[in-house]
């Protein structure tokens, strides 16, 4: 059994929202291994949108995500790509002002 | 947050009764335009709005519970109403169960941080299995008030 973990930083404006989440569990559940995530003192398991959603990460917070499994190297790596490449929101974000309604 | 932050007493709906996920929506944003919380000429840009979102990925969040929601300049803080469908609806959610429980959420466009922890407490209520179910069998508006007064009192 292999444990990999990292930390990182939430870079989208609008943090670990709905749609962060979803993808976010959708991308642990590619996995055999096991991921949680710890947020202020608080683990969650990564495969669970509800559960992810009580962190209430917003932009600039830190994750520690920690993956356990055969796998575990893949799906970190996964995990924290799609953490830093702002859940594929960044370009919304900048627009958000000028738009309102998304 | 707690949910009388949000949750518009008014607004709530124990009855839904479209059979698609449209026609539900449609139904508690009416329901917000009668409680006063939203303008009546706001409805078809914001019902618009939320369908547009559902359309980037479902807000079903498994469990029978979906959290359709909008950003929009019309409000000038958090508004949220909660509906109970007693057939359900089909919401294409992850676990592909059919949804019995809305909360709607319209939140100002600068405001990310509200509608965050409008989640943090629902999905931190909801982990409560109990809860979701005696929400899901209300059957009057002032039931699922006190299920909610309920929780937000037990939260510390």
């Amino acid at each position: 059994m292999v444990e990999r973990i990292a930390t990182v930083q939430v870079v989208n404006p609008h943090g670990m929202h709905l749609r962060p989440a979803d993808l976010f569990a959708r991308t642990a559940m590619r996995f055999q291994s096991k991921v949680c995530v710890t947020f202020e003192g608080q683990q969650v398991d990564g495969r669970s949108i509800v559960e992810l959603l009580m962190l209430a990460a917003r932009k600039g917070t830190q994750l520690t995500i920690c993956t356990n499994g055969d796998d575990a190297e893949e799906a970190l790596s996964a995990l924290v790509q799609l953490i830093e490449r702002g859940f594929d929101e960044m370009e919304e974000g900048k627009n958000d002002q000028a738009t309102n309604d998304e | 947050m707690k949910f009388a932050d949000f949750i518009q007493v008014g607004a709530i709906k124990s009855d839904l009764t479209a059979d698609d996920k449209e026609g539900v929506i449609r139904e508690l944003v009416e329901s917000l335009v009668g409680s006063g919380a939203l303008q009546a000429e706001d409805l078809d840009g914001i019902l618009k709005a939320i369908m547009k979102r559902e359309e980037l990925g479902s807000t079903g969040i498994g469990k029978g519970i979906a959290v359709p929601h909008t950003k929009h300049p019309s409000v000038s803080k958090l508004v949220g109403t909660v509906g109970v469908s007693a057939d359900g609806i089909d919401f294409n959610s992850l676990d592909g169960e059919k949804v019995h429980l809305l909360f709607l959420l319209i939140s100002p466009p600068d405001r990310p941080g509200d509608h965050l922890r409008a989640l943090e407490n629902i999905s931190r209520q909801l982990r409560d299995d109990s809860f979701c179910r005696f929400l899901k069998q209300a059957h009057s508006p002032a039931e699922i008030q006190q299920l909610l007064d309920e929780a937000d009192n037990t939260q510390l």
